[in-house]
């Protein structure tokens, strides 16, 4: 089972809130997908406000989920840390996705600040879920910093595009084989998320995929299976490919008659 | 008999005047002075439910389909039946395929076609989407036209106080407060949403435009006087306060990339209001204690009032006959 910062999680599949027809869809399509951790955002929702939880806030309390709160839409690390305190104080949780865009268009993070930030938070005692790159020695510096579980991307946010680069998601996998790695931006497809699965990711977080699918709740549905699948498959040791044909059953002429 | 109607919003005028259509005495209370209504002044005033099915249940198509006939009944003049003009910015051209394939009651139409309808936005757009049974209004021209057509009609208004003795002669009572009555319905929630008027004598434009964007759908409304209304945020949010510069530069930022010449226009007024929505963003004609209400018309205010005002009104009909059987006044 997975286990996120001493919490056994059973889901595999993370869910985003932003961007759903109604709140009534996104509770359908969390509970389709039996999303067990949902991530909100507050940077805002709660700008200028007294920070009391909203009417949508108490819709995602009724779904019985861990919320992970997210510094989305902060560019600096100062914004970054203070939503994080602020989304410590309205969910009472001390997890924290933390994001630091640097580009504003791409929402590439930041991650010279987001290694600065993470530092600061973990001193301050949360349990920080940083969105990076695939860069491994970004991974290191986010360790070294306290995080234990990295959400590097497959491709930028909302882009739809699946993993674009394999070879460096793999790469990352083989250089923290102990640290939970959850894809979190970049999917748009279950057959991307099987896909990154298959590499030996222990979860993926979506969104837009399942948010802005013609009907979201089977989307999360199809999701919820091809992350499984995918999961299943990474350690029942799949096939690599091969350069010639290898056919099942021996053919006439080669092998056992030649 | 009289019934009082709480609110004069979109929802509480709406209803108002379906019940003064219908030869019921009315009575309208709002707390609050003129204009009219928190969230309805600052609406868009599209009467578009092809285009707001792309993000709405069904529902939205059902029961929004008659509300430009319903405005038009109510206020000769007042609604433009232009249809909606959908375009997307190039490198976004993939959100105009799906919004056509999420929507129906459109064509695509070409570079020409754009220039002949929109003649400022020539060369501006290679393809857009047209929907050309949608209408609009200048919402508030036409809450103040019902309130106006309603006085004609000896209906009474009471606004910025309690309703006070108007109370006391109404034997029936609607509420259609809008978020106000969230503090009594557990399942209403605030939608916060923003918009900006602007001003400029450069472009005009003969029906809305929504502008495509992976982030932020926007659309620009023509208004009287060469003004523009942009809108409209839709933040989770039930905070009233002034509009926040990330909003308005969004905002301004899709104005100006539907047409440069938004660049030079005047900011004549920001504005901010508080949808009230159920969640699954549906609207409710509700019954508690025999006070029928009309509430969670969230971003579809003037498209659903006239639907939701015909089945509230229906209701109240029927818990009139019903008073007037026990009372024995009933032919």
């Amino acid at each position: 089972m997975l286990e996120l910062y001493g919490r056994a999680i059973s889901s595999r599949l993370l869910l985003g809130t932003a961007n759903y027809p109604s709140p009534a869809v996104l509770q359908r399509a969390a509970r389709e997908a039996g999303a067990q951790i949902v991530t909100v955002s507050l940077r805002r929702e709660i700008a200028g406000g007294s920070g009391r939880v909203g009417g949508f806030w108490s819709l995602i309390c009724d779904l019985d989920v861990q919320v992970l709160p997210n510094t989305a839409g902060c560019h600096s690390v100062k914004e970054a840390v203070l939503t994080a305190q602020m989304a410590r104080e309205v969910f009472g949780t001390n997890w924290i996705k933390l994001e630091v865009i640097g580009h504003h268009d791409t929402l590439q993070p930041d991650v010279f600040a987001l290694v600065e930030a993470a530092r600061i938070l973990v001193d301050d005692g949360f349990e920080v879920f940083p969105y990076t790159t695939d860069d491994l020695v970004v991974a290191d510096r986010l360790l070294d910093a306290g995080c234990r579980v990295l959400m590097p991307w497959c491709a930028p946010i909302g882009s739809a595009r699946g993993p674009v680069d394999k070879d460096a998601l793999r790469s990352l996998r083989a250089h923290v084989p102990d640290i939970p790695l959850i894809v979190d931006a970049g999917i748009g497809r279950p057959s991307h998320a099987a896909a990154v699965m298959e590499l030996g990711y222990d979860a993926v977080l979506l969104n837009t995929a399942v948010a802005a699918a013609g009907d979201p709740v089977a989307m999360a549905k199809a999701f919820a299976l091809a992350i499984e699948a995918g999961h299943l498959a990474a350690g029942a040791q799949p096939l690599e490919p091969r350069d010639v044909a290898v056919p099942s059953t021996p053919v006439i002429g080669k092998a056992v008659f030649s | 008999m009289t019934i009082l109607i709480k609110g004069a919003g979109v929802a509480g005028l709406a209803l108002a005047a379906e019940l003064a259509r219908r030869g019921v005495g009315v009575t309208v209370a709002d707390c609050s002075e003129r204009p009219l209504g928190n969230a309805s002044s600052m609406a868009g005033g599209m009467l578009a439910p092809w285009c707001e099915r792309a993000s709405a249940e069904e529902e939205v198509l059902t029961w929004g389909r008659d509300a430009a006939d319903w405005w038009d009944a109510m206020l000769p003049g007042e609604v433009t039946r232009n249809g909606t003009l959908v375009v997307a910015p190039g490198r976004d051209r993939v959100e105009l395929a799906r919004f056509a394939e999420r929507t129906s009651g459109h064509a695509v139409i070409d570079a020409d076609r754009i220039a002949e309808l929109e003649p400022d936005l020539a060369g501006r757009f290679r393809h857009a989407l047209f929907f050309d049974g949608e209408a609009h209004l200048d919402p508030r021209r036409a809450l103040s036209g019902l309130v106006d057509m309603l006085e004609s009609r000896d209906v009474r208004f009471y606004f910025g106080g309690a309703p006070g003795d108007a109370s006391v002669h109404c034997a029936l009572e609607a509420d259609c407060t809008g978020f106000a009555q969230a503090v009594d319905d557990p399942d209403l929630r605030g939608v916060r949403g923003e918009m900006l008027i602007l001003r400029t004598a450069e472009i005009s434009l003969s029906r809305p435009v929504r502008l495509l964007h992976p982030r932020f759908p926007v659309y620009v409304a023509p208004r009287r006087d060469h003004c523009f209304m942009v809108g409209a945020t839709m933040i989770e949010s039930s905070r009233a306060g002034p509009v926040t510069v990330r909003s308005m530069m969004e905002l301004m930022n899709a104005a100006y990339s539907l047409h440069p010449a938004f660049g030079e226009a005047e900011v004549v007024e920001t504005g901010v209001g508080v949808r009230p929505a159920y969640p699954d963003n549906l609207p409710r004609v509700k019954v508690n204690d025999g006070v029928v209400s009309i509430n969670g018309l969230y971003r579809h205010g003037f498209l659903l009032a006239p639907a939701m005002a015909r089945q509230a009104a229906d209701l109240l009909c029927e818990q009139i006959s019903g008073m007037e059987l026990r009372n024995g006044t009933h032919g």
